[in-house]
């Protein structure tokens, strides 16, 4: 049998205003990863990838990023993606400045 | 300085106006993301990890008090602010959206500058010294023949779609303050034995994730011959340059491959069959942007009161010990802005700080601003009696730190905070390694020191030539830092080298305090620079320094 | 059906001979025509460029830019036939395509339909604000 399938989200960027979205259960794209559909079979990830890259005049570079079950929902497992919930750690601007809560970890940020 | 003729005004409003349509057509679906990546890149708009990034050329760091008061305007308009100034004297803007962009380009038409070929796989913004015509070094000044290579190079029909991007860079003085070698050509202005003018011609340098050296192709090139020698170059590598591998396919692989002889064989070929298609129209070109670029109507004036404020003002005095450079003219100098106060991100300024520069510019400097590819804004034609009123002026609007060239100068490229590409961030380290020398209370006793940080291989911080390099990487989704000593950018030009394993974040910085402090301890005396030291005495006492061993300087 | 895109336009393509690929050089005739692909060095076809009507360059991506210098390369080497550009090449390269010597451009219908007719007419004007014009001369 293929390794265990690790859950997914799809992920792009907004055509454009350019800023992270994620794509929910209901086909819609969201600035809060905690809304997003978190995807834990293979081909449905696939399917729902499809779905995705069949927007292109919405958003751009859809992909499947890794994800896990949180409190609210899907949170990232890997530091770069939970910079994209968030903004750069340099001034408050992007997500947190937007008034989305952040998801996930960076480490050594976590007066943030 | 130059200003546009009418020729360069209609050739960039229609560009802003075929940009404007192909960001039409790619909303409508004529264009698909992957046909109009190349055509936004060559425009200078990037996806990033958090919005669009436009970068905009300041072609040969070179930009007026209208010119920068604009790009404040745009950092109000439509991004959030401020703006980023690089390592390739361009500027950043991190936050525009897409249906903005071909307005914003229109607002930087109007005083003369654009953002064309700041990215894509083209030649890319040709940067210069940023002392030019200033410097007491210089032979001569290499802007009129940057600027002549920017209308050469800009919409070259050949030359649009290479196998990667291309990077020139010019000199004029025998001090490298261009970084020459790390770029694809890079040109050294010299005059042979006959006193006529031409170029040391460089080819094959680059950093990324195989750092090489550009090497000499042509020691003595008359000045003539420079576009068609450039484009028999170009033309060499667009058809050798490898594009089967994007990490193989600068340059500096084609002739590390085929080796320089090789590839000098191609190059002379082509230069030799297509010399006879340029009748000589360009070098009149070039007559008419020297005269454009004559220097300013330099002034005579005292400067007792400046050495009189100098004594007695102790901040001041200090500021001036490393924030100016002999200029070339008596009585001037050249002034370096720092964007590098301590804790602050590197190379970032306000709108405000902007204006204020635009404004000191205006009324003590000729009407020139530069940006240098250490981060810095440079005036670089200032009386020093007009100092004082200088420094009055940038404190006020927090743009006085006194640290050019020392340990909190650093260069650090945007990283994993804005940086779709990157493994770590870069950033947060160099605010805090800069906070960190800030309590030390050191740096002035340290002396130069360049730090350059990047948050990946591509080393857009340069960090294979600095003096100490941070490179970071992601280790199983944690940020480690790697350790370079011993690169230099100048015409001393080297590649650091490796030390041992990277730190984690939270060490990296009482590493490299670590190796400050030991430097400190080992250098021969107070004249006795970093680099010097570690080229005295190797690597092995610094990583006793970074790993905790107890090696000294005459070990192995 | 290909399409021929030229500064007026889209037509059909009129070339009346044959186009050979370049392993059959030995058998080109007055008139032929041959093609080459980003990888071949036209200084092979110095020889007989006096009796070749037509050269096709392909493009197999639009962002492989060889084309480029092979077009520039084999008007240097004193080709006056037709000089064509073939296969992915964007409307928004249509100046380019022209200003290195190429005559025109064959596409097909697929690309024809994204990118029609009014996309490729509005870079027919491809003389105009050229900086390697001017420093030539
Ligand atoms: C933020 C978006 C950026 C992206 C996506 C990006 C991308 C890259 C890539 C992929 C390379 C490696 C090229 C190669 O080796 O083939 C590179 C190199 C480089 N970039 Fe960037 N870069 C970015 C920002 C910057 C900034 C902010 C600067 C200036 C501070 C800069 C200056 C450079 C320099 C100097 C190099 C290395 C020199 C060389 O070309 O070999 N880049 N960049
Ligand atoms: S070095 Fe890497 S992280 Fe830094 S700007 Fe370049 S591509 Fe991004």
């Amino acid at each position: 049998m293929s390794r265990r399938f690790s859950p997914k989200v799809v992920s792009a960027n907004d055509l454009i205003e350019g800023d992270a979205v994620w794509l929910t259960e209901d086909d819609r794209w969201t600035r809060d990863m905690a809304e997003a559909e978190l995807i834990e079979d293979e081909a449905h990830a696939a399917i729902r990838l499809l779905f995705a890259k069949g927007q292109p005049n919405v958003v751009v570079g859809a992909e499947l990023v890794d994800a896990a079950p949180g409190p609210d929902g899907p949170v990232p497992t890997h530091f770069r993606e939970a910079f994209r919930t968030h903004g750069p750690t340099n001034y408050n601007l992007g997500k947190r400045a937007e008034g989305f809560a952040p998801r996930g970890h960076i480490p050594g940020n976590e007066a943030l | 300085m130059y200003t546009y003729n009418e020729f360069d005004e209609a050739f960039v409003r229609s560009r802003v106006a075929q940009f404007r349509s192909q960001v039409e057509r790619r909303i409508d679906g004529s264009l698909t993301e992957d046909e109009f990546r190349p055509l936004r890149l060559m425009n200078g708009l990037y996806l990033q990890l958090h919005a669009y990034m436009l970068r905009v050329a300041i072609p040969y760091g070179t930009l007026n008090p209208s010119q920068m008061r604009q790009l404040a305007h745009i950092a109000e308009r439509w991004d959030k602010g401020y703006g980023h100034f690089t390592t390739r004297q361009n500027i950043q803007f991190n936050w525009p959206r897409l249906k903005d962009v071909p307005d914003i380009l229109d607002a930087l038409a109007d005083v003369g500058m654009h953002a064309i070929q700041t990215s894509g796989n083209c030649v890319r913004n040709v940067t210069a010294d940023h002392f030019a015509a200033a410097a007491a070094d210089e032979i001569a000044d290499p802007r009129p023949i940057a600027e002549l290579l920017r209308e050469w190079s800009t919409d070259h029909p050949e030359f649009q779609f290479l196998p990667r991007k291309f990077k020139i860079a010019i000199t004029g003085a025998p001090n490298d303050r261009a970084v020459t070698r790390a770029h694809d050509i890079g040109l050294r202005m010299v005059r042979n034995e006959a006193g006529e003018p031409g170029f040391e011609v460089l080819v094959g340098g680059g950093l990324g994730r195989t750092p090489m050296l550009a090497q000499v192709i042509r020691d003595f090139l008359p000045q003539a011959d420079l576009l068609p020698y450039i484009e028999a170059i170009l033309g060499a590598y667009n058809l050798k340059g490898r594009r089967d591998n994007k990490y193989k396919a600068r340059i500096k692989i084609t002739v590390f491959e085929n080796g320089l002889d090789a590839f000098k064989a191609d190059v002379e070929e082509r230069f030799a069959r297509l010399r006879s298609q340029w009748s000589g129209v360009d070098q009149e070109i070039l007559k008419d942007i020297e005269a454009q670029f004559a220097p300013p109507a330099f002034r005579n004036a005292p400067t007792d009161d400046y050495e009189a404020f100098r004594a007695q003002n102790g901040v001041f005095r200090a500021w001036t010990d490393v924030n100016l450079h002999p200029h070339k003219v008596d009585g001037y100098t050249i002034v370096s802005i720092s964007l590098k106060k301590h804790g602050a991100t590197p190379g970032d300024a306000t709108a405000h700080q902007m204006r204020v520069m635009a404004d000191l510019a205006e009324r003590y400097g000729h009407g020139e601003l530069r940006v240098s590819h250490e981060q810095n804004i440079i005036l670089p034609h200032v009386h020093k009696s007009d100092l004082p009123a200088v420094w009055a002026a940038l404190r006020e609007a927090d743009l006085a730190t006194a640290n050019i060239g020392l340990v909190s100068d650093i260069i650090a490229c945007p990283g994993m905070d804005y940086c779709a590409l990157a493994t770590a961030r870069s950033i947060p380290i160099a605010q805090q390694i800069a906070t960190r020398f800030e309590e030390l209370q050191v740096e002035h006793d340290v002396g130069p020191l360049k730090i350059k940080i990047s948050g990946c291989i591509n080393a857009c911080g340069h960090h294979h030539v600095g003096h100490i390099g941070i490179l970071g990487l992601d280790r199983a989704g944690v940020e480690n830092y790697q350790v370079t000593l011993g690169g230099d950018g100048t015409e001393t030009a080297a590649i650091g080298e490796k030390m041992g394993p990277g730190f984690p974040a939270e060490e990296i910085v009482g590493a490299i305090e670590r190796l400050v402090l030991g430097y400190l301890e080992i250098r021969r005396d107070a004249e006795e620079t970093f680099l010097e030291t570690f080229r005295r005495a190797g690597p092995e006492p610094f990583k006793g320094f970074l790993y905790g061993t107890e090696e000294t300087a005459d070990a192995a | 059906m290909t399409i021929i895109v030229t500064d007026t336009g889209f037509r059909v393509d009129d070339f009346p001979g044959v186009i050979r690929p370049l392993a059959e050089i030995e058998q080109i005739q007055e008139g032929d025509g041959v093609e080459i692909g980003p990888a071949d060095d036209p200084r092979a076809l110095v020889g007989v460029l006096g009796q070749v009507a037509l050269i096709r360059v392909r493009f197999p991506a639009f962002n492989d830019g060889r084309g480029f210098s092979h077009a520039r390369d084999l008007r240097s080497f004193g080709f006056h036939g037709r000089l064509r550009a073939a296969g992915h090449v964007l409307a928004d390269q249509y100046a380019m395509v022209r200003r290195v010597g190429f005559d025109e451009v064959e596409i097909d219908e697929a690309l024809a339909a994204r990118q029609p007719e009014d996309q490729w007419l509005a870079r027919a004007n491809w003389r105009d604000n050229y900086y390697q014009g001017r420093l030539r001369a």
